[in-house]
């Protein structure tokens, strides 16, 4: 396939994450400040966040949001797509409220979704399957419509702006979250695109990224051949697919599916004991195109944990550190203060090593 | 343990090897493959003095690379038995397909009724090693393409006509194509020229018949005469005039 | 006679003032071209071939050639060539053979993709002092992995790896064989890539028993002829490769002339002194995709499961497709052989027209096999005309595992391309079975020459891998993005999946 005229995003910024183990929710507000404080990681162009366990009142369905650049048009075709594959049980624009500094270009939509699954044959996850299928088929196919966050209770939300700016615009204050990815974007290209502020997510990942994915090239092909399409024109929507490709089809643990991103050293796997040394070397020769390489600190959530590395040399910075059932994990020490002045643990992790907080159940 | 009997109902042929190979290993001497229907390679690479019988279809690439043992078939071959094959033998009670003996460089394959295209191609010689193909019935076209040495006898001995298919000895350059009776000069491939059949040749031969007999329980009597037609390489260099330098 | 003779081709000359006679042109040049008359050095400049032998060997400096000193009234359609060859087959009424690669004036795609280096938004890594991975595994690498937990509560791997090659470099050596090179040209090779830990291929002709020591680096092959072609050897290889076609004449077999047939070429091809060796066009045991897999299958079987087998195709019009029903056949690598690739001899028309540019083929194949998920059932080797670790690395980032070199590794030996390699006389030992010229190589030095030949292109793709932010070689297959066309067409770029230089 040709590639199409792309302009890849790369992202310097600050990114910060937090868990409650005991899903005990947390509101906006603090990742707000956390995220604020780190403005001079962003250049005020995209911020973001993501919050797992926002929609009690629909557990179970899939919490499609969608950035329409009308309501005419493109929402019908979505709107079809939808109700011939699934039930939409509930609709509505997402509440906005603008600022100064922060304009509505898109109207953020979001549904609730259930697919039929019986639709899908072949598949042990046919729901997730669907819904993946839709999502990569309306974001290809259907202009003015972009469905920037697809999982169940959970929600993305972001636009083109300062942190503090775009938290407001959402008042992410309104919502109680045990999981919070934020992302403070320094873009150094499409500035003014609202889908390209992160966090990134399919399904139930989602990814904040600081850094750049020079391997970027290997690993859309790997994910593409894998049935996935790059429409987002970043580099780290391939993070996401990469989750879902290794951790939801292949049933990888989130510790392997780290170790076949960031892999150890070849010297390193070959010092290791034969158990060790087995399965390194099997995950090297088996995931090399799923390998990442180049500068990135990222951290990924599902509903079940959340997960932070960075690349093989440690080219961009990672702290992590706890509270009791909170895991925080961040760019700068100084934003996890902000949140949370008690936290103790601070610990910077290896180049390659996961710091994995999971939910207790 | 000097025999071993193998029921081959179903088994793919990797396992089917591997318990030959450690058979050997072990010295048995005889191995007996009941129930064999298309497991192809089988006795593949294998080297050693074992006998083995085969009760049934083995499928293509019988014997491939073999060195050594002896493989007698009970049913027919598919194609190409006796591939590159070193040494040993193959004995086959029926016919086999396409490119029987294909590149074979050492040891023999019998053949008791018919084979298909290309038998023989490309068989060559070196040395000590010099390998035979024997066929009791007839084959088809382009037997012996490209031979670059060894035997291959053809006895008519079957209930079809004897030798009707084009391009025997097609390319030529070494070994020779012994064939009962007459052979129609139309039916010589390029490079390939008929020569007398002689009574010092049939000294030199009658070993062989007589051995092809003996494991088929044939009278060899009839066929002890000089009505054979000998097909030999015009040259050992049969494109040498094909091409010019730049 | 009716034709005469065409002009010479090339001119030698010999600067008398700074001659000292010394007579090492008269020795060294194997074609006949000087001669002594009296104290005077003859040239016959007719019999020279270009090889530059007596000019390296000169003390003086005092020799020089001219190439086409004769003109021919100037023509873009009908140029020297066109009319010599018409005049040659006017004379003998036969196919014209030539030796060495392709030789038309066809763009060179590889001198039209430029690579990619950082700047500022991420950092180049230096590979003095960062680690740099070159390591390449060929082989056939499963699709997923399947794990479970033992009873002490450790993850333990369940899926099984197929054999692979492990490769400290991605830089091997192409099959040419004992009979078309000399046997110090062979063991010079066998030395260089088993200290630089990578492999070189034995090419259709056996294994010379003096190569048995470096044979853990070699890989066999399985040609139509299936010359020296027994258990014995197929076990000695760490690879078996099966050679369908050669990209220097896709489509026809080959010969070893029988008057390169010597004593040691007969024992190692198992065949006749003085007989022609004759490589069929196809193998005749394959004759369909289905008939591939049995021989790869077949060989597997032979050797225990134990090798990874590989498939060597010209690259062809239709080579993606050929190469996805490769990937299919047990195979655990394809070798794409482009245009470019060299050869002994191969008849002239066949050598400068049929086939297709390895770097499209490595695109196409590499576009092919993750479009329909098996990218993984396959490693890819490309071949034919990688001249320097430019080619090397657009190779890669084009999605090849790892490249065959021949020709430069040749070069590393003396060879300076004349293109002779047919007649049996090469001056530089290498494709000669002649003895008193197969003695000008040292294997010692020619080991060393070639070994640092693969060493240099390793430091250099290093630093070009390093500058584009990339420490493993992984992340350079197939990462389209490393790699911009230049003056390419859309059709091409298309093809190359590349974008356009500033896109």
């Amino acid at each position: 396939m040709y590639l199409q005229k792309q302009f890849l995003v790369v992202n310097m910024c600050g990114i910060i994450g937090v868990i409650d183990r005991g899903r005990s929710g947390m509101d906006g507000s603090g990742i707000k400040e956390a995220l604020s404080l780190m403005n001079e990681r962003g250049s005020g162009e995209g911020a973001g966040y993501v919050a797992y366990g926002i929609y009690p009142d629909y557990p179970d369905y899939y919490a499609l949001h969608v950035f329409y650049d009308n309501l005419v048009e493109p929402k019908k075709k979505v709107d079809e797509l939808l109700e011939k594959w699934g039930r939409i049980v509930q609709q509505e624009e997402i509440p906005t409220y603008e600022r100064p500094g922060l304009r509505k270009k898109h109207i953020p939509w979001r549904y609730f979704y259930k697919p039929h699954k019986d639709l899908v044959v072949g598949s042990s996850t046919p729901e997730d399957d669907l819904v993946k299928t839709l999502v990569m088929d309306i974001n290809s196919r259907i202009d003015g419509a972009l469905v920037f966050s697809s999982g169940v209770n959970m929600g993305v939300f972001k636009a083109a702006g300062w942190p503090e700016d775009v938290a407001d615009f959402y008042r992410i204050q309104d919502y109680k979250g045990y999981i919070w990815l934020a992302h403070n974007r320094y873009p150094t290209n499409t500035p003014g695109w609202w889908g390209g502020a992160h966090p990134f997510n399919l399904l139930d990942w989602s990814v904040v990224h600081n850094g750049e994915i020079t391997s970027y090239g290997t690993n859309r092909q790997y994910v593409e051949s894998n049935g996935y399409k790059c429409t987002m024109f970043t580099d780290t929507e391939v993070v996401a697919y990469l989750f879902d490709i290794l951790g939801r089809r292949h049933g990888l643990p989130e510790d392997l599916v780290v170790k076949a991103l960031a892999p150890p050293f070849w010297d390193e796997i070959d010092a290791m004991p034969e158990r060790q040394r087995k399965i390194d070397h099997a995950m090297r020769l088996t995931y090399g195109a799923a390998q990442m390489n180049g500068p990135f600190a990222i951290v990924v959530a599902t509903s079940q944990g959340i997960v932070g590395f960075t690349d093989r040399i440690k080219l961009r910075p990672l702290v992590a550190a706890e509270n009791g059932n909170k895991l925080y994990i961040s760019s700068e020490e100084a934003a996890i203060r902000v949140m949370d002045p008690d936290v103790q643990n601070i610990r910077m992790p290896r180049a390659g090593e996961p710091v994995i907080g999971r939910v207790i159940v | 343990m000097e025999k071993m009997v193998i029921d081959a109902k179903g088994m793919h042929y990797t396992p089917l090897n591997k318990q030959i190979r450690k058979a050997v290993a072990a010295g048995v001497k005889e191995i007996e493959i009941n129930n064999v229907l298309g497991q192809r390679f089988i006795a593949n690479g294998l080297r050693g003095d074992v006998k083995i019988t085969i009760n049934g279809i083995p499928g293509g690439d019988l014997c491939m690379f073999m060195n050594g043992p002896e493989c007698t078939v009970h049913g027919d071959c598919e194609h190409a038995p006796g591939n590159t094959m070193d040494g040993g033998m193959i004995i086959v009670h029926g016919s086999a397909g396409d490119a029987v003996a294909h590149s074979m460089r050492g040891g023999k394959v019998y053949i008791r009724n018919n084979i298909g295209y290309r038998g023989g191609i490309h068989m060559k010689e070196y040395e000590s090693k010099k390998p035979t193909l024997v066929i009791g019935g007839t084959s088809h076209a382009f037997l012996g393409e490209y031979m670059a040495g060894g035997l291959i006898l053809v006895l008519g001995m079957g209930s079809q006509p004897l030798m009707e298919d084009r391009g025997i000895g097609s390319g030529i350059h070494g070994g020779e194509i012994v064939i009962r009776g007459k052979v129609a000069d139309r039916l010589l491939g390029v490079g390939a020229i008929k020569t007398e059949f002689t009574e010092s040749d049939l000294e030199r031969l009658s070993p062989v018949i007589e051995d092809f007999c003996s494991r088929f329980g044939i009278d060899p009597s009839p066929l002890m005469d000089i009505n054979y037609t000998r097909i030999v390489p015009s040259s050992s260099r049969p494109f040498a005039g094909k091409y010019t330098w730049e | 006679m009716t034709l005469g003779s065409v002009p010479l081709r090339y001119k030698v000359s010999i600067d008398r003032d700074q001659c000292m006679q010394c007579m090492r042109c008269v020795d060294n040049c194997s074609y006949g071209v000087y001669r002594v008359e009296g104290d005077r050095i003859i040239i016959d400049s007719r019999k020279c071939t270009a090889c530059h032998r007596c000019i390296s060997m000169c003390p003086r400096d005092a020799i020089t050639l001219q190439e086409k000193p004769v003109d021919y009234r100037s023509h873009p359609l009908w140029t020297a060539q066109t009319r010599e060859d018409i005049i040659n087959q006017a004379r003998t009424g036969k196919i014209i053979l030539a030796g060495m690669g392709n030789a038309l004036d066809y763009p060179v795609i590889f001198d039209r993709l430029v690579l990619d280096a950082c700047q500022v938004t991420n950092p180049s890594i230096d590979p003095l002092r960062e680690p740099m991975e070159l390591r390449t595994y060929l082989g056939k690498k499963p699709s997923r992995l399947e794990f479970r937990k033992n009873d002490e509560g450790d993850v333990e791997l369940v899926t099984e790896l197929a054999p692979n090659l492990k490769l400290d470099t991605p830089i091997m050596i192409g099959h040419m064989s004992y009979g078309a090179i000399s046997l110090n040209t062979q063991l010079s090779l066998a030395k260089a890539v088993t200290e630089m830990g990578t492999f070189m291929g034995t090419g259709e002709g056996g294994m010379h028993k003096a190569l048995h020591p470096y044979q853990d680096h070699t890989i066999v092959q399985v040609a139509s002829g299936r010359f020296g072609v027994d258990i014995d050897y197929l076990e000695r290889g760490a690879a078996i490769e099966i050679k369908i076609g050669q990209g220097a004449k896709p489509g026809i077999g080959g010969h070893l002339p029988g008057e390169k047939v010597c004593v040691d070429v007969s024992c190692t091809r198992m065949i006749p002194l003085g007989s022609d060796a004759i490589s069929p066009a196809p193998h005749h045991d394959i004759y369909s995709i289905e008939d591939l897999a049995q021989l790869v299958r077949s060989l597997k079987e032979a050797t225990e499961w134990k090798k990874p087998v590989f498939v060597k195709i010209a690259a062809v019009h239709n080579v993606a497709a050929i190469a996805a029903g490769i990937a299919r056949s047990s195979a655990d690598a394809v070798v794409i052989d482009g245009f470019r690739g060299g050869t002994g001899a191969a008849p002239k028309v066949f050598r400068d027209n049929v086939g297709i540019p390895i770097e499209a083929a490595i695109a196409a194949v590499d576009h092919k096999l993750n479009d329909q998920g098996v990218r993984n059932e396959v490693s890819i080797i490309a071949s034919g005309g990688i001249r320097n670790s430019a080619d090397l690395a657009k190779s890669i980032a084009l999605g090849a595992d790892a490249v065959y070199i021949g020709t430069a590794s040749l070069i590393a030996l003396g060879c300076r391309v004349c293109g002779n390699c047919y007649r049996g006389l090469c001056p530089w030992g290498i494709a000669t079975q002649r003895q008193d010229l197969v003695d000008r190589i040292d294997p010692e030095i020619g080991g060393r020459n070639v070994a640092n030949l693969i060493h240099a292109w390793t430091l250099e793709l290093s630093e070009l891998m390093g500058a584009a932010g990339l420490n493993s070689i992984e992340s350079l297959r197939g990462n389209r993005e490393r790699l911009r066309g230049y003056m390419l067409d859309e059709g091409m770029l298309k093809v190359l999946n590349v974008e356009p230089v500033g896109a």
